[in-house]
């Protein structure tokens, strides 16, 4: 019954996750790969980690997808803008493929299934033990790291903001001193 | 293991749940209409049936029989998508919805809710997130501007206002020490001095406050309904839909209503509790039902009475005010949590 599910989960995914590169609509591509993150979420919940499941479709499904499809959307890009001589590409795709795939293969070659078996480590009770007990430092590092990203993308996004106040008011007097002169000039005419 | 006793139950209870949520999402479509014509001192819809009660399956008949229009540039594949995405993440969660304790029926113990899990909390926060990309797809691929406004403004006000949803969760969280929806409302059970039930509203009422805001714009509902802003986009990302196709636009966004309104009664409100439910544990669901009538009769009170927020001063409040303001509810509470426990 499980393995039927997982091989039925495991081919879902791996043809949304051909579909994200092989689209040549982006939103298309976006799409497939929500899709993937669906079933990321399911083949976790087969798993017993239904928390990290659902943290899965909120953070990544939920938040990120959607700031994707948002700028997606925002460019709004349609098919034809979008050609590109994907025959160069290859050049480059085929060999770094197969020097990932072999990676993975000699990863995973001696890794057993049965090693996941036993006490459950998806729960939130589990992952908050992990968390502050074993792996403190790791997460509060990467906390350090998202906290520099967020500062990182404040600063890029700011306005500066005094210098177009300037602006604004040297165009102001220039304004005023174009109008001063304007009014001497009537003046003088008169 | 699965018997077929319990496929059976299963079997009924999401059959039952069903009928009784699309009954409630068309009725509350009717109160709706007949309430704000009140407000707006009128009389409403009130001429088929006795005060209008078949109203909604007049409505229903004509959105069944009417032309299904698809725009000739539009994406028809994700065109005919999108209604569905917005649709069923509304309606899947119902299915974690805890509406009273056990009860038994002809024998059999059952639990008033059609499943539990132990992350419930999360499932519904996680399905709700994923009804935007309907609201989002439909904008793109109607292939029109106005929907395409609609869209944008949806997803970006979407995810600017669940930070603060849930933010102010985390109060709820800490005080209950579970995810589990079920455990959320048992904890709100007992009584301060005897009398004052010890519902989340008051220990917590920022986190309360913060929690309605926060809803009401997640279900885009004025005086957050910028997608569909009918004085600016037509009628938002729904603009270019007819038919069945606008119905189910409409019975998603109804139905995040309720599932708004119940999250509220159970993180908040106490869930299903109230006088004599201890003896007469049938009680239970019709608390649940007339707290959620309250937060219903709230969003359309609303409605009558709100003007619409321009898109600026939503991003400002969302951003500025709504999200500090939930932070340091946050500290608030886990302090406040200190001193109690």
């Amino acid at each position: 019954m499980e393995k039927v599910f997982f091989i039925i989960i495991a081919s879902l995914s791996v043809a949304a996750a051909l579909s994200v590169v092989a689209q040549r609509n982006t939103l298309y591509s976006a799409f497939s790969l929500i899709g993937l993150f669906g079933c990321l979420a399911v083949a976790y919940i087969t798993l017993q980690a239904h928390l990290i499941a659902a943290i899965q479709v909120i953070v990544y499904a939920g938040a990120i997808m959607v700031l994707f499809v948002f700028v997606i959307m925002l460019l709004n890009i349609r098919e034809e803008e979008l050609r590109v001589d994907r025959n160069r590409l290859l050049i480059f795709s085929v060999p770094l493929g197969g020097l990932l795939f072999g990676l993975i293969y000699f990863g995973l070659k001696n890794f057993k299934i049965d090693e996941i078996k036993g006490a459950p480590v998806g729960t939130s009770e589990a992952i908050g033990q992990g968390l502050f007990s074993k792996y403190l430092l790791p997460f509060e590092v990467t906390s350090i790291l998202i906290l520099l990203a967020i500062v990182g993308s404040v600063v890029l996004a700011r306005r500066e903001k005094d210098g177009d106040i300037e602006d604004i008011e040297d165009d102001e007097q220039v304004v005023k001193v174009s109008m001063a002169e304007k009014s001497k000039v009537e003046e003088t005419k008169e | 293991m699965l018997t077929t006793d319990i496929l059976i139950e299963w079997l009924v209870k999401i059959g039952v749940v069903f009928f009784i949520l699309m009954t409630a999402i068309a009725y509350v479509v009717l109160l709706e209409r007949r309430l704000l014509g009140f407000i707006q001192m009128r009389l409403g819809p009130n001429r088929v049936g006795p005060f209008g009660l078949l109203q909604p399956l007049a409505d229903g008949l004509k959105f069944l029989f009417k032309e299904d229009i698809v725009p000739l540039e539009a994406d028809k594949a994700l065109y005919v998508l999108a209604p569905m995405i917005a649709l069923v993440p509304a309606l899947m969660t119902i299915s974690v919805i805890p509406f009273g304790d056990k009860i038994v029926i002809l024998g059999r113990e059952i639990a008033l809710h059609i499943t539990s899990v132990n992350v419930g909390l999360l499932v519904v926060f996680a399905l709700t997130s994923l009804g935007v990309y309907g609201i989002a797809l439909a904008g793109w691929s109607s292939n029109s501007k106005y929907s395409l406004m609609g869209g944008l403004r949806s997803s970006a006000q979407l995810i600017s206002y669940e930070l603060a949803l849930s933010l102010s969760v985390v109060g709820v969280i800490i005080f209950s020490g579970s995810l589990d929806l079920v455990e959320v409302v048992k904890q709100q059970n007992s009584f301060w001095l005897g009398f004052i039930p010890k519902w989340n509203i008051f220990t917590q009422p920022i986190g309360f406050l913060i929690f309605l805001i926060a809803a009401i714009a997640e279900t885009n509902r004025v005086p957050f309904d910028l997608p569909e802003a009918e004085t600016e986009l037509v009628a938002g990302f729904h603009t270019e839909y007819s038919s069945m196709k606008f119905a189910m636009f409409f019975i998603a966004e109804y139905a995040n209503m309720v599932t708004a309104s119940s999250m509220a009664t159970l993180l908040f409100l106490g869930g299903w509790y109230g006088p004599f439910v201890d003896k007469f544990p049938l009680l239970g669901p019709i608390y649940f039902s007339l707290k959620i009538l309250f937060f219903l009769f709230l969003y359309i009170w609303l409605r009558g009475t709100l003007p619409r927020f321009r898109y600026d001063q939503l991003m400002r409040f969302g951003w500025k005010f709504l999200i500090p303001v939930a932070l340091a509810n946050v500290v608030l509470v886990a302090g406040l949590a200190l001193l109690i426990y």
